[in-house]
């Protein structure tokens, strides 16, 4: 399967898109309609330190969306054709994905996420994410869904076939 | 009407203030905290008690019955504590804005903002009442209190999340907006409320108990330690450190910038309108605040107010704003919250600060001055910083020659405003040393003929032979308190004759007790409340400086006696019973009150070695 996909059109289209996810939710954020940051959320994985969280974050946030990419691909390779709404249905399988399975297990796997139940601990001081993330307010479920349907809309518009 | 607004406010002197370097918070003597902006001072409000007491949030924690108070900030921190009294028991109210201690900061979460109130029974048991009532947005916003169990009490404040955790049992009122408790405090028992402001998504949760603790540890650690770098060691250092460490509270620490006040539109009457915005950085006046850091050891603070003073000034040029936000910015829109009643009824409240017109030429001394002393303290000067204030220069001598870039500069020289040439003077000068010590590139001979010229204008049209005064209007009989500043940048000796008969005349007409006001009333004696408060320690200064060092100490310790409790002091003072007045605290209070500490050991202790601009300034007119 992934000798067909094309590497350099996956590569520069998965980059493109995770930019303008990642512009969407930052958006969001700054205009009060969802605290949630995945940089932040990633890298906080991997270190305490709140402004290497974000960096660290966001590279990690960015190999995610190559990664992502390469199943959008195989998709759209799979299908011998790539649409925006092609792309934008399948984004909003993603969304879906991320608000339910991604994040009913993330604090059982973040080493820094404080349990619903237990409330946080010295070690486990974040807020877990909730039901369809709506901790991190009543709209982010909308931008996450918004964030994915560009994301995958902007690979099918632009992915181009390995045939 | 007024009477009854009056009756539910506390005087303003009640307050002590907390902070973490970002934003601070009121607390008053009766363990309410009726005012706090997050995440930095001039954001919109959570509690803002202190401009409607009936709508603008509060979180209080006091005893239930009758009580009494003693209050102090535990030694050499911005950590107060509160004890209560009651009749079955007494406990201490500990309030911090916590800071997290860098190299802990790789180990562990920490939240962004954090207010912690720790309680801590000392003797017998006390029953406390703990109402929580975030009113965020200027008391704009509903506040929606989410009980998530364990996670404690969520609200939104504009984009960011407030949590409140508490290890006693916290209940939402049916309201939806206010959160309480009733709880009994045991001797030996401690128990913590915590409240972070978070705007990442996901927030930092804080932890109680013995995490808390340390928290409350680490940062009375942290201000100790800030406070140890102090290498003031004259007399009145208790005072000195205290005026120091409220500058310190109110520095933006990203920034380096150093608000006028955490507060707005407290008034400087109660009842009247003259309700400003203090939440930002006017440079009117920094140069005392430099002189202030420095002269206390505290270099790294001068050095980062001075580079955040000449980055926002650079960032405007040519034109320079009387004012700027931490970050530097110019264009501050000004708005009315006509939905708040005002501290007891004083409307409007204000918030933001706009600017009419240009500021006048005094901005650019100031700018000269501290960028001298950031220089001769170790600061370099970089290419930008040299252009920039070649760029002064060029301005004030252009200003002199009636064809200054900004209309004001033209206006004021042809009104003849005394205190304006001087700091233009005060620009020259500085320019003068910064060229013949540190390089920068300007024509000496002609800024000191132009130097020349200004001091003979000054002498020749500010002064009053028949007031045997300076006025603050060439060839008027106006005065202001501003006239006590001569000395104090430099412009002439204190113990000059001028200035003495100066200084007896500002007494005369200025003067009430021991305070002085800005201006005189229109029959031309001390008008009624609001005597300024930097002015009575301007006076102290200048009348030491004048040679009178006993009558200057005695009036530096009535002064003190002004301060509150906590040892601080408001914009202005009520001379007929010592209300504290205005926004609260004042950093150029403080910072008035330290300069004049100062200049008492340097007359009592003379330097070695002084650096002093006036040296060459005197050796010039020679």
């Amino acid at each position: 399967m992934t000798a067909d996909v094309n590497w350099s059109s996956a590569l520069l289209w998965g980059f493109a898109a995770t930019v303008t996810l990642t512009a969407i939710m930052t958006a969001a954020k700054e205009v009060g309609m969802s605290r949630l940051s995945l940089p932040y959320l990633l890298g906080s994985i991997v270190t305490a330190d709140r402004d290497r969280a974000q960096t660290r974050g966001l590279i990690m946030h960015f190999v995610a969306g190559w990664a992502f990419t390469l199943l959008y691909a195989a998709a759209f390779e799979s299908w011998d054709r790539a649409t925006w709404w092609l792309g934008a249905s399948i984004g909003v399988i993603h969304a879906m994905f991320v608000l339910t399975a991604a994040m009913t297990v993330l604090p059982s796997l973040h080493p820094r996420m404080a349990s619903e139940q237990r409330g946080p601990s010295p070690t486990r001081q974040l807020e877990p994410p909730g039901f369809l993330a709506l901790n991190y307010g009543p709209r982010t479920p909308y931008v996450v869904i918004a964030a994915h349907i560009a994301f995958g809309a902007i690979l099918g518009a632009f992915y181009q076939l390995a045939g | 009407m007024a009477d009854d607004a009056a009756r539910r406010y506390r005087p303003i002197g009640d307050y002590a203030a907390i902070g973490d370097c970002r934003s601070a918070a009121l607390v008053s003597r009766d363990g309410s905290i009726d005012w706090l902006c997050w995440p930095r001072f001039d954001s919109p409000s959570v509690f803002a008690a202190l401009l409607d007491s009936e709508h603008g949030g509060y979180f209080r924690i006091h005893p239930t019955g009758a009580f009494e108070v003693e209050r102090r900030y535990c030694p050499l921190t911005c950590v107060l504590e509160t004890i209560f009294h009651a009749a079955k028991g007494s406990c201490v109210l500990r309030d911090s804005m916590t800071i997290a201690d860098p190299a802990r900061q790789w180990r562990g979460l920490a939240p962004d903002h954090e207010l912690l109130r720790e309680l801590e029974g000392l003797e017998g048991e006390v029953e406390l009442e703990i109402v929580y009532a975030p009113r965020p947005g200027y008391a704009r916003e509903r506040a929606l209190l989410e009980q998530r169990g364990a996670l404690g009490i969520w609200t939104q404040h504009g984009a960011a999340a407030l949590i409140l955790r508490g290890d006693l049992p916290l209940g939402v009122a049916r309201d939806g907006a206010t959160a309480g408790a009733f709880h009994s405090v045991r001797a030996g028992e401690c128990r913590h409320l915590a409240l972070a402001c978070d705007p990442e998504g996901p927030a930092v949760v804080p932890v109680l108990g013995e995490a808390a603790i340390q928290r409350t540890a680490q940062t009375i650690g942290w201000w100790r330690e800030w406070a140890a770098a102090c290498s003031y060691s004259g007399p009145y250092r208790d005072a000195v450190i205290r005026a120091a460490l409220t500058l310190k509270l109110l520095a933006y620490a990203p920034s380096g910038a150093i608000v006028a006040a955490p507060t707005s539109s407290l008034p400087e009457l109660p009842g009247g309108d003259a309700n400003w915005d203090y939440r930002y950085c006017w440079l009117r006046g920094s140069a005392f605040t430099v002189r202030a850091l420095y002269a206390s050891g505290f270099h790294d603070e001068a050095h980062a107010f001075v580079r955040w003073m000449l980055r926002a000034v650079q960032l405007s040029w040519p034109r320079v704003e009387a004012r700027y936000d931490v970050f530097g910015r110019g264009d501050i829109a000004e708005r009315e919250l006509a939905h708040l009643e005002g501290y007891a009824g004083s409307r409007p409240v204000r918030v933001g600060s706009s600017v009419q017109r240009q500021p006048a030429l005094d901005i650019h001394g100031e700018i000269a001055d501290v960028a001298w002393q950031f220089a001769e303290h170790g600061g370099r000067l970089d290419r930008d910083t040299l252009r920039l204030l070649k760029g002064i220069g060029d301005a004030i001598r252009a200003a002199r020659q009636g064809f200054g870039q900004v209309g004001l500069a033209s206006r004021d020289r042809a009104r003849g405003d005394t205190r304006v040439n001087v700091l233009c003077w005060v620009a020259l000068d500085r320019l003068i040393a910064l060229h013949e010590r540190h390089g920068l590139d300007i024509h000496g001979e002609v800024y000191r003929a132009e130097r020349r010229a200004l001091r003979a204008e000054i002498e020749e049209r500010g002064y009053n032979l028949q007031l045997q005064s300076y006025a603050s209007i060439y060839g008027t009989d106006e005065i202001s308190a501003d006239l006590l500043t001569l000395p104090l940048h430099g412009f002439i000796p204190g113990s000059h004759a001028r200035m003495h008969t100066t200084l007896i005349h500002l007494y005369r007409r200025l003067g009430r007790g021991v305070l002085m006001h800005d201006d005189p009333d229109e029959a031309g004696r001390a008008p009624g409340p609001g005597a300024l408060s930097i002015a009575g320690f301007w006076m102290a200064e200048a009348q030491a400086r004048a040679g009178d060092l006993p009558g200057a100490v005695e009036r530096f310790e009535r002064l003190l006696s002004y301060a509150n409790d906590a040892g601080l002091f408001a914009a202005r003072i009520d001379p007929r019973h010592g209300a504290a007045l205005g926004n609260f605290p004042l950093a150029l209070a403080h910072a008035g009150l330290i300069n004049a500490a100062v200049t008492f050991d340097q007359l009592q202790n003379p330097p070695t070695q002084a650096i002093d601009p006036r040296h060459l300034a005197e050796e010039d007119e020679r």
